[in-house]
């Protein structure tokens, strides 16, 4: 009975799956309840850029991959707004254990990201996150056309040349 | 036979007729489906040196972990599974894992007044002090609730929250009150929205507070003490509940947390009938260039479970992190700190300074630094009376004072971390530091190892070789004089964006005792990244060691063998 009802379950979710070819793609964020460094609510789905590109990176200040990554942007960020406008989300994962270390840390490092915690992994849940760092980048109607887990020094280049891409109304694959 | 083939072909039958009838209405137009999946697979050799035989792995030298989560939304809607496979689990897991199915279902209707949750949920309260239900699939811990659960907000800056369910435990349903019944309430507050005079306030204030109560059935239980049967009389309803708030002034927060928990006699306090307390603080301060954080936290009999029975890391109720911090590298996180629940007193503090590039300390192309100390001690007991020792089954266990703070040391970590580029292809993180560990303590031993003092030192280099090839080495090491004694560790890794890894790690313990035991593990790594997918295989030995993550740590025995992981996501 019990696998009949999995097997019923399976086919409805893959028949979702193949019906539409679009189903995979996020349309719009998932709307979950974060909070700023300030300790403000937010909800997932005010993450936007005025109809630019917007990066979103999960992270943490445990994980030693994800600092490489937003210290390698961070000394370019400044140019990479500039030319192209691009936002980038940087949202911590880091739970109350080490939540209180982000703000310090973000500002200590002079960051310029706009940063958000997700203490229980609400958001990561939602966007189906499972190791980090994991970055996602969306077009300017908020739809994310690109994803990749983990990162190696020159990842940031591939990333900005996608933005520049959306610019410019090109497809990113 | 026959019948399976049916059965099969009448499956991929309806995959194909059920999308084409879908496509033709648009019923579900705007859906989507995401997931992710993992599955971690081991073959173990044997290896006698590091004590691996074929009894120790129970003769299955072929083990995986693996899951697949599956979310599907629709407007406001949104259903989910997670079905999980370990086939037998991989060492070091606890083998009432083994077994598959799916543990975590639920269905979600959520808008802007109301969210509600049937089946499974994940759930923080506040800091989580008195309750936080979350999964870390490293850890293999899970202890979400299944029940149902509902958010309301009925106002601009309020969420009130309930829960009630019961816990996971491994694969065992939930019957006859096999384990306690979970009900809570929870309700948040932001001043800044609340009162709009106040939006724009540079003060921002929120506050909280939160009651759990947990329900487990026997009034009585005989429990065999020194010899004899005491028969204990049992609180079936334990409260926990406490208060907390977060008070924003530009660069600078406070936040706060109290809890107390009613008495709880439990396998884990020894069944002492005392009351718990907790508090934690933090105070932070940061400016562009500069952050500090200074925490404290106060534990007192907190251990806070949905059976009072299980000593181990399953139905937690309440997350007590530690505030120790947390270390990645190798040799670092030899000697890692975990939350002693029923009692510590603890300090903390963190400074990140970073010298902008073109400064006189940062020079050409800028310089960080980030220092940190932390220090957890017991807490104060002191005996109830003559006749009764402390922690004596069947008492009030002992008297402690608030913030008492015992002679007994239970970690010390003092580190220093500076970050620096030369020039423009490389870069260089330099790290010292000096801990102190009651192994005794942290790992439940008696007078056995007593503390262990190591200072460790690593040297981290990244040289850039082009834009997309670079190269990173790992010079590590860590001296002692108690336990296994120094330690050296070596790693090579090459990558090549944006998707190959390759690595070479050893970890030598040149300085044990036991010349038999002065034993190389050295682990060989490849791996290929497309996009959200992740495929890495290793080969070669691993020491043993406690990983941890977040508040909660796992013991991982020593192995040797092929692993491969693949993850992926959509």
């Amino acid at each position: 009975m019990n696998k009949f009802r999995l097997i019923l379950l399976l086919i409805l979710v893959s028949s979702m799956a193949f019906g539409q070819e679009s189903v995979f793609k996020y349309k719009k964020l998932p709307s979950v309840k974060l909070k700023t460094v300030k300790g403000l609510p937010f909800t997932s789905d005010s993450i936007t850029n005025n109809g630019k590109p917007i990066i979103i990176s999960f992270w943490a200040t445990w994980c030693k991959p994800c600092v490489r990554e937003l210290t390698t942007i961070a000394d370019v960020y400044d140019e990479w707004v500039k030319e192209t406008g691009v936002k980038l989300y940087a949202v911590s994962v880091d739970d109350s254990r080490s939540m209180t270390l982000v703000a310090p840390m973000v500002n200590g490092k002079g960051w310029e990201y706009t940063v958000l915690l997700d203490p229980n992994s609400d958001f990561k849940r939602a966007m189906s996150v499972g190791l980090i760092p994991h970055t996602f980048l969306l077009n300017g109607k908020g739809e994310v056309v690109w994803q990749h887990t983990s990162f190696a020094e020159g990842d940031e280049l591939n990333l900005i040349e996608m933005v520049r891409k959306l610019n410019k109304g090109e497809e990113v694959k | 036979m026959n019948k399976r083939i049916y059965y099969v072909l009448g499956t991929i039958s309806l995959m194909f007729l059920i999308p084409l009838s879908v496509k033709s209405q648009d019923a579900f137009k705007g859906s989507e489906v995401h997931g992710s999946m993992q599955a971690d697979a081991a073959y173990y050799l044997t290896d006698t040196k590091m004590g691996i035989s074929d009894s120790t792995l129970a003769g299955n030298l072929i083990r995986m972990n693996a899951f697949t989560e599956v979310n599907y939304s629709l407007g406001n809607f949104t259903a989910g599974m997670r079905f999980e496979a370990y086939l037998p689990p991989l060492t070091g897991y606890d083998a009432q894992y083994n077994g598959v199915g799916v543990p975590y279902w639920y269905a979600n209707y959520k808008n802007d007044f109301i969210d509600i949750t049937a089946g499974n949920f994940y759930e923080q309260f506040g800091n989580g002090m008195i309750l936080r239900t979350y999964q870390e699939w490293t850890l293999g811990y899970d202890n979400s609730l299944r029940g149902l659960r509902v958010k309301v907000m009925p106002y601009k800056g309020i969420t009130i929250k309930g829960v009630y369910g019961v816990q996971r435990y491994y694969w065992e349903p939930y019957k006859d009150y096999n384990r306690g019944i979970v009900k809570g309430i929870d309700g948040d507050f932001n001043l800044n929205d609340i009162f709009s005079s106040l939006a724009d306030a540079k003060v921002k204030l929120s506050l909280g507070g939160s009651f759990v109560s947990d329900f487990q059935q026997g009034k009585t239980k005989n429990i065999l003490y020194d010899g004899q049967m005491l028969a204990l009389t049992l609180p079936e309803n334990v409260a926990n509940y406490g208060g907390r708030f977060n008070l924003n002034i530009g660069g600078f927060n406070w936040l706060t947390e109290y809890a107390h928990k009613i008495n709880d006699p439990s396998a884990r306090n020894n069944y002492i009938y005392k009351n718990g307390d907790g508090l934690f603080t933090n105070l932070s301060w940061s400016k562009k260039g500069l952050g500090i954080s200074l925490m404290s936290k106060w534990i007192d009999n907190m251990s806070y479970k949905s059976d009072r029975s299980v000593v181990n890391n399953m139905v937690d109720i309440n997350y007590l992190p530690s505030i120790t911090k947390e270390h990645t590298y190798a040799l670092a996180s030899m000697y890692p700190y975990a939350t002693q629940p029923d009692g510590e007193v603890g300090i903390s503090g963190t400074v990140t300074l970073h010298f902008p590039k073109n400064s006189t300390l940062g020079g050409k192309t800028g310089l960080s630094i980030a220092a940190n100390f932390s220090q957890v001690n017991g807490i104060k007991q002191t005996a109830l009376n003559d006749t009764t020792f402390i922690g004596q089954t069947g008492t009030l266990g002992y008297n402690s004072t608030f913030y008492g703070i015992g002679s007994q040391l239970y970690y010390q970590d003092a580190n220093v971390e500076v970050t620096k580029k030369f020039g423009k292809k490389w870069k260089g993180i330099f790290t010292y530091l000096y801990q102190s560990y009651n192994k005794d303590v942290v790992e439940g031993h008696v007078n056995q190892y007593g503390i262990v003092y190591s200072q460790i030192g690593i040297v981290d280099l990244a040289w850039s070789i082009t834009k997309k090839h670079n190269l990173r080495w790992e010079l590590q090491g860590l001296w002692t004089k108690q336990d296994k004694g120094n330690w050296v560790a070596g790693l090579v890794e090459f990558t090549i964006s944006p998707a190959w890894f390759f690595s070479v790690l050893d970890q030598y313990n040149f300085g044990n005792s036991d010349p038999a035991q002065r034993l190389n593990y050295y682990l060989v790594s490849a791996g290929y990244t497309n996009h959200t997918s992740r495929i890495a295989l290793s080969w070669g030995k691993q020491r043993e060691g406690i990983i941890c993550v977040g508040g909660v740590c796992r013991y991982v025995p020593a192995t040797n063998g092929v692993t491969l992981t693949v993850t992926s996501s959509f």
